[in-house]
């Protein structure tokens, strides 16, 4: 128990959840405005994989940090209209379509990795964001700017969702898009507009995690966050600023973890430390299952004119 | 543009999609060739006689397709009751960790049966193992409305990690010198072999068998009929009289035993032994088969043989011409999509209004 309240007197603890929730707040942000428009991004394991791979492939080829941002936003962007596509377009399965995005953008990927550095060993390192020394404000001065950046975020996407005409139209979309179109709203490019901009904050949570957590792109280095963002949104019942709670109540069981294995007295095997964010997240789920309040349309196709 | 629904695909058009689609697919991967700095035509030729081109190479394929058949079974079983069940990686190694509880050597953890007990009672466990890993999810799905595909991705890490420790402690051979993998299976509960010389297995037989079972139940037989109707609609299906809970459960078997087996048979087929990397991803491989095989059990066993060549193909073809053989992946999710795209064509029309 004293290694518990050690740990958590600690600032460096504290900087660490901030950062490990970095990537989790802007990929929950991302899959919560496609779910609000009613669709099911399951690509965003493979989205935020492609984003850290193209971030990272900008900044080594020479160009500045924030053109990496802006490099792997667009392959966020470019992968969810494939997905926008497929899923408003054509009315396929959300499931469906999600699922071969992750697989696709992560090949590709991989492969784009193997023919850049076709014999290298060690991945290749650049330099990534620094700390923003200059605020007066402790724990947030030891985050880079795209800590910052996501915090941002928060607020903003809940005002643009819930105070803005936009923000009603997305909402519409994602709970009666018949009643929608009746109110004159353009469903499917409303739809389309909420997956691309969702899909690219998933590529820019990828991108943290090579131009600010690390400084490389390697292999599994996504590791299943992405799938943990999409337990994260039905956690935050769709709004920003509970999955700004959630992201951080996850990424302090997680940095937890990671210090008490460090600290362990070894009776219990690591594993188990490193199975409770899984965990966690089910338990979550089922916590808020019975009150969740779904957006009524998603994973529902919309074609005009049929009911 | 709209789209509207065709009176009747054709069944000529339900065979020529996914090949269309796949040709399609060879054709945009060529420009991912070319980047690579190889020659398409000599990349794809090395690609074919790697994955067919000899027997070896045949044989090399089939053993890699049998995990993926009983994978991709799995899948299409419960996408058609429309549980998305996405767990299958995990369920398959419980299904491993299973065969090897009942069937483990040494290190005091098998049982000591005749054979033709154990080897039942081994793929038993097995099944049940994987089932047991996915019911949990399904019920949690019709009891309380949880989705099921971030569940069973979730139990996914949960699993490997469960493994993992496994394989610090009470599995871990002894004799291993240190390597993490678990005891081996007595000697007489491996799988012989199809074909002497290869690493080809009766397993093959065993998911080929599985396939056409499931075929004729879900086209003869009466929960066949309950599951499509519980995926169709299930108030509906309720309302007409289709036993929801007991259909899902049924699924959830089903699906979560025919992955829990391809853990089994992979161990008693080719390992003999549990190890954390035996699956490099064949549980996530088998939606995809599933899908580029419209859900069909036998189209099933096509589809996998496919994947499982683009695999071993991909591997020697990366030796030949120097092309990564991540290109294998990419071949099959591009072919996922298309596949999608194009069956969509066999049932939709696109009509200029």
């Amino acid at each position: 128990m004293s290694d518990v309240m050690d740990i958590l007197a600690n600032a460096s603890f504290w900087v660490a959840v901030l950062r490990t929730a970095t990537p989790l707040l802007l990929g929950t942000l991302g899959v919560l405005l496609c779910e609000r428009a009613g669709v099911l991004n399951l690509g965003i394991e493979g989205i935020m994989v492609a984003g850290a791979f193209t971030g990272w492939l900008t900044v080594y080829a020479g160009h500045g940090l924030w053109t990496g941002v802006l490099v792997a936003a667009l392959t966020g962007a470019v992968l969810g209209s494939l997905h926008a596509w497929l899923t408003v377009g054509l009315a396929l399965s959300q499931h469906v379509s999600g699922l071969g995005i992750t697989m696709l953008a992560t090949a590709l990927s991989y492969y784009g990795y193997r023919v850049s550095f076709p014999k290298v060993n060690t991945p290749p390192t650049i330099t990534p964001f620094e700390a923003m020394d200059w605020l007066p404000i402790p724990i947030l001065s030891d985050q880079t700017a795209l800590t910052l950046l996501a915090l941002l975020l928060v607020p903003f996407l809940a005002w643009v969702l819930f105070r803005t005409p936009l923000g009603l139209a997305v909402r519409m979309v994602g709970e009666n898009p018949q009643a929608a179109e009746g109110q004159g709203v353009a469903v499917m490019a409303v739809r389309s507009g909420a997956i691309i901009a969702g899909s690219a904050l998933m590529g820019v949570a990828g991108a943290f995690l090579t131009l600010s957590a690390f400084n490389a792109f390697f292999f599994n280095m996504v590791n299943g966050r992405g799938w943990i963002c999409v337990a994260l949104v039905v956690f935050a019942s769709w709004r920003p600023g509970k999955a700004l709670l959630g992201a951080l109540l996850f990424a302090f069981f997680d940095a937890l973890q990671l210090r008490l294995q460090q600290s362990g007295d070894g009776l219990v095997p690591y594993q188990f430390y490193l199975m409770l964010p899984y965990l966690l997240s089910i338990v979550a789920l089922v916590l808020v299952a019975r009150k969740a309040a779904y957006p009524q349309a998603l994973m529902k196709p919309y074609r005009k004119g049929e009911r | 543009m709209r789209i509207e629904k065709r009176a009747t695909p054709s069944k000529l058009a339900m065979v020529a999609a996914p090949l269309g689609a796949i040709v399609f697919t060879l054709a945009i991967s060529g420009l991912l060739v070319l980047w690579a700095g190889a020659p398409v035509g000599a990349t794809y030729v090395a690609l074919f006689k790697g994955a067919f081109g000899s027997m070896f190479a045949l044989s090399e394929t089939l053993t890699r397709a049998v995990p993926l058949i009983l994978t991709g079974l799995a899948a299409a079983v419960a996408f058609r009751a429309r549980l998305f069940n996405i767990g299958a990686e995990g369920q398959l190694y419980a299904g491993a960790v299973a065969a090897v509880a009942v069937g483990g050597m040494h290190g005091g953890t098998g049982f000591e049966l005749p054979i033709y007990l154990l080897f039942p009672l081994m793929l038993l466990a097995a099944a049940l193992a994987g089932a047991a890993l996915l019911l949990g999810p399904a019920l949690m799905k019709t009891k309380l409305g949880v989705d099921e595909v971030v569940t069973t991705l979730l139990l996914n890490f949960v699993m490997l990690l469960a493994v993992s420790y496994l394989l610090d402690g009470p599995m871990k051979d002894p004799m291993a010198m240190g390597w993490p993998q678990s005891v081996a299976l007595q000697g007489d509960l491996e799988l012989g072999k199809l074909i002497a010389q290869t690493r080809l297995h009766n397993g093959l037989l065993i998911a080929v068998g599985l396939a056409v079972a499931l075929w004729l139940l879900l086209q003869r037989a009466v929960p066949g009929f309950d599951i499509r109707a519980a995926g169709a609609n299930p108030r509906a299906a309720a309302f007409a009289g289709v036993p929801v809970t007991r259909t899902v459960v049924l699924v959830a078997l089903l699906s979560g035993g025919l992955a829990g087996l391809a853990g089994a048979i992979e161990v008693a087929g080719r390992t003999s032994y549990l190890t954390l990397d035996m699956s490099p991803g064949y549980g996530y491989s088998g939606i995809v088969i599933a899908m580029l095989a419209g859900l069909h059990p036998l189209g099933v066993v096509a589809s996998a043989v496919f994947v499982a060549g683009m695999l071993v193909g991909a591997d020697s073809m990366s030796r030949a011409v120097g092309v990564p053989n991540a290109i294998a992946d990419v071949i099959v999710a591009a072919s996922l999509l298309s596949v999608l795209v194009a069956s969509l064509m066999t049932q939709y029309r696109l009509r200029r209004k």
